[in-house]
């Protein structure tokens, strides 16, 4: 039986024009496709990545202009779609600013208080 | 039966003590008669690049020999054999589109290159399972 893995992610933009993604939800969503029982837990600067209103495009070196900005709020939506719980600390995303209607739909917030009892729920915890 | 116990790096050579530490776990567990998995993502499928080479040191004084310095390769490589030495196996996987990117596909020969499936194969195959992120 599949383990139920939760995957908390705490160091953002950590190399995502480079990558255009964040390569921690892009394994998430791998991971999920393969089978996995994921639930994914945003901390730390990682909560700007539910941020509706992104727009990383417009990079380029000299002549050469990239094409495909990362939209990780989007890849956020669809990790949602795919059955993955994606929950964000609710006092993080005060502590940078933001408000729930900031966020795309598909985040539940949670409070700090909540982390200790998630990471008993679950059979393994990933802390990236 | 041995246990087997899984890792995902992160983190290429030379870049901080976690590469190092990590390894010693992975030595600390086959000492302890472990299979180990490791599922390299990122930048440590530079660690069994295959083209690694070790180098002098003037500050040092010392010659290229007398240097020894590290490679991770050989690391990996030396781990691979204690293991095999015991009758257990380090299965090490690079993640493929991470090699791609990377231009890092020579590896020693104890190396294989697969994909976020095998680590969850591994996770749900594992006793435990580490993970080691970079920051």
């Amino acid at each position: 039986m599949t383990k139920k893995v939760l995957s908390i992610v705490e160091n953002g933009f950590r190399a995502t024009l480079e990558e255009q993604d964040d390569t921690v939800i892009w394994f998430a969503h791998v991971l999920k496709g393969a089978g996995a029982e994921m639930t994914v837990l945003l901390r730390g600067n990682a909560v700007n990545y539910a941020t509706r209103k992104q727009d990383p495009s417009g990079l380029a070196f000299g002549d050469r202009k990239q094409t495909r900005p990362p939209r990780i709020h989007e890849d956020l939506s669809s990790l949602a779609k795919k059955g993955v719980a994606v929950l964000a600390v609710h006092e993080d995303v005060g502590h940078y600013g933001l408000k729930r209607d900031d966020l795309i739909p598909e985040v539940e917030l949670v409070p700090k208080t909540r982390v200790p009892q998630l990471i008993d729920e679950f059979d393994r915890v990933w802390w990236w | 039966m041995a246990q087997t116990l899984t890792f995902l790096l992160m983190d290429p050579p030379y870049e901080n003590a976690r590469t190092t530490t990590a390894l010693r776990l992975v030595d600390a567990a086959i000492r302890k008669g472990c299979n180990v998995n490791v599922f390299a993502y990122e930048g440590a499928v530079y660690l069994p690049f295959a083209k690694q080479q070790p180098h002098a040191n003037a500050v040092h004084g010392s010659d290229a020999a007398q240097e020894d310095h590290p490679n991770p390769k050989d690391w990996i490589a030396a781990l691979a054999a204690a293991a095999q030495s015991k009758g257990l196996k380090l299965d090490w996987v690079n993640c493929g589109l991470c090699v791609d990117e990377r231009g890092a596909a020579e590896c020693i020969p104890s190396v294989r290159r697969g994909s976020p499936a095998d680590f969850l194969k591994f996770v749900d195959a594992s006793a435990n399972t580490l993970v080691i992120p970079t920051r």
